[in-house]
């Protein structure tokens, strides 16, 4: 389970340059959960699921995860409870280590690093039927560098790291969108894949409402830093991109006209 | 101008190399496994030789003495990565200020003197310039080559371990190693240790080799590290991919800057003009990526006009 109650971040406090980012925000999310995250431009998503991961610290308010309250713990202490995949796929990889070397690092979140081997040989061929199971090819390349990959496949990558250990939360953030259309949707299936074999707890941003509307159970829209729309189960189903670009007209008092959101 | 008296200095250009090279080693780690330019090592290098210098004067072991100045060098990087992580001072300014209170801290080790003097005939120095064209095992080149093949096995070791691995994690994406749980601060503090450690064991090294330590023997260490870095870029970059050959190579590079060096002397240069020739060297090499990225980037721009 997670719980976001009352969240407040602002960004540069005090200055000309103040910007509340979350707005005394609250969700929860149930075991098993797989929510979709829509929302304007600067609405707060990516805040959202930063302050989960701890990239630095909220105002006030308070997050637990899976019983965990995790409000001040640093973001390398909170990181076992959680698998990442960011918007960039520079960022979830480290480029001049090799494939097996970055899922030997993401295997061993959560425990301290001793002196033991980096990357062990049992290892090695559980990743191979790993990264086999992707069905990329990466499974004869392991010792590349990862910085030798395409986007693609580095966020295939990221995607088996951040769910090599088991996270209780997993957070996508507009993981797909610097890929092109049929990648993405390659990497968004996948996504949905391991989120179901694990029965993951998963929150993923998207700017594409049509998947916003296909994947998951439930779909949560927000707009200056709080949750305007929370729909789930059959009604969710029922949903179609006019529902919900009417509703985000209705609760915000703008349109989506000039936004990101891709209609497509 | 004679070819003899050239090829006289050599074996000692190579000593002196290959002991800066243990130094460049040191630069290495932080440069390029981490990721920070590290400009404490301008204050460790001459840390290590006084620390060992001076123990040794009173009477310590010369090996526990080198042990001692590995653990002063170490030291000196603690304090530095401090600045940095638990400060939030910016790695360069956290160097430059580490590198400047060790001036006064080498001073106060030396007994507040300029340098100390280490007679090869009283003490029993590891390695010794007298020893330069001798053969046999206390030769300093021999010598060095044993203590650089060590320090390679173990940093090789060391970074193939979890705690090693993440080192590199944290010099190569940090957003990504914090996600992965690594304590990104520990792991540059530590990285620096190791560093400045290796600087220190170089320096005492050089304190035997010529038989003093000078409280300005690191001054521009810095550049002579980097200096060896390229030069191993430039030369090994396609040929050593496994990290311990990167380590020898850095290594040789070191060598090989020391042998310029010495040819350039032969060929008359001021010994004063030293340093800004290095730094020269070291400022065109570094701008070769800058510029190749521009080259590149202006073709590239060319190429899309053209389909526009
Ligand atoms: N590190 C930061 N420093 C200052 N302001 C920030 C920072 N991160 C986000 N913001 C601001 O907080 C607001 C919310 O940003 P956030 O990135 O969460 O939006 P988002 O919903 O993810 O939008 P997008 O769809 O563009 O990714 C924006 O106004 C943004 O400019
Ligand atoms: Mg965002």
């Amino acid at each position: 389970m997670l719980e976001l109650a009352h969240i407040r971040k602002t960004f540069n406090p005090k200055t000309v340059n103040e910007k509340v980012a979350l707005d005394d925000l609250s969700l929860r999310l149930n075991d098993g959960d797989f929510v979709t995250v829509i929302g304007g431009n600067g609405a707060g998503k990516s805040t959202m699921l930063n302050a989960i991961a701890g990239v630095w610290p909220v105002d006030s308010g308070s997050i637990v995860i899976d019983g965990v309250d995790v409000t001040h713990l640093s973001e390398h202490r909170r990181a076992d409870l959680l698998g990442r995949v960011f918007q960039d796929p520079m960022t979830g990889t480290a480029a001049t280590m090799q494939i097996e070397e970055n899922l030997a690092l993401a295997a061993r979140r959560g425990q301290r690093r001793t002196l033991r081997p980096g990357i062990t040989r049992q290892e090695r061929s559980l990743y191979r039927d790993k990264l086999a199971a992707l069905g990329l090819g990466l499974e004869d390349r392991m010792t590349a560098k990862v910085g030798l990959l395409s986007g693609g496949q580095r966020q295939a990558l990221t995607l088996l790291m951040a769910t090599l250990k088991k996270p209780k939360l997993l957070l996508l953030d507009e993981h797909t969108a610097a890929l092109d259309p049929r990648t993405a949707q390659k990497v968004l299936e996948l996504s949905e894949q391991i989120v179901m074999q694990n029965g993951l707890m998963t929150l993923m941003v998207t700017h594409n409402m049509r998947d916003a509307i296909r994947y998951g159970n439930r779909l949560i829209m927000m707009n200056a830093g709080r949750v305007i729309l929370d729909i789930s189960g059959e009604e969710k189903q029922r949903l179609t991109t006019q529902m919900l670009m009417d509703a985000f007209a209705q609760a915000s008092g703008e349109s989506f006209a000039n936004d990101r959101i891709l209609l497509a | 101008m004679n070819i003899s008296s050239l090829l006289n200095a050599l074996p000692g250009a190579v000593a002196q190399g290959l002991i800066w090279g243990i130094m460049a080693i040191g630069v290495y780690i932080t440069y390029k496994v981490l990721d920070l330019a590290d400009l404490t090592v301008d204050g460790s290098m001459a840390t290590g030789g006084a620390v060992c210098v001076m123990l040794m004067l009173n009477g310590v072991n010369p090996y526990l003495a080198l042990l001692c100045a590995v653990l002063a060098g170490m030291l000196a990087g603690l304090v530095t990565g401090v600045f940095h992580t638990a400060m939030g001072i910016p790695p360069i300014l956290s160097g430059i200020l580490t590198q400047l209170s060790l001036y006064s801290v080498n001073l106060a080790i030396m007994d507040f003197k300029a340098n100390q003097g280490i007679n090869v005939t009283k003490y029993s120095l590891i390695v010794s310039q007298r020893n330069v064209r001798q053969l046999g095992f206390d030769n300093p080149i021999f010598v060095t080559l044993i203590a650089l093949a060590v320090l390679i096995a173990l940093l090789y070791w060391f970074f193939g371990r979890e705690l090693g691995c993440a080192l590199r994690a944290t010099g190569a994406n940090e957003a990504m190693s914090r996600a992965q749980g690594i304590n990104t601060n520990i792991a540059k503090i530590l990285g620096l240790m190791i560093s400045n450690g290796i600087v220190a064991l170089s320096s005492a090294m050089l304190a035997h080799y010529q038989g003093f330590v000078d409280v300005n023997m690191g001054r521009g260490a810095i550049v002579i590290g980097l200096a060896a870095v390229i030069i191993s870029d430039v030369l090994f970059s396609r040929l050593f991919r496994n990290f311990a050959l990167k380590l020898t190579g850095v290594a040789i590079g070191a060598v090989v800057y020391y042998i310029v060096i010495q040819i350039v002397l032969w060929l008359g240069l001021n010994t004063n003009l030293l340093k800004l020739l290095s730094a020269l060297i070291v400022a065109v090499f570094l701008a070769i990526p800058h510029w190749k990225a521009g080259i590149s980037a202006r073709r590239a721009g060319k190429g899309g006009g053209l389909h526009a």
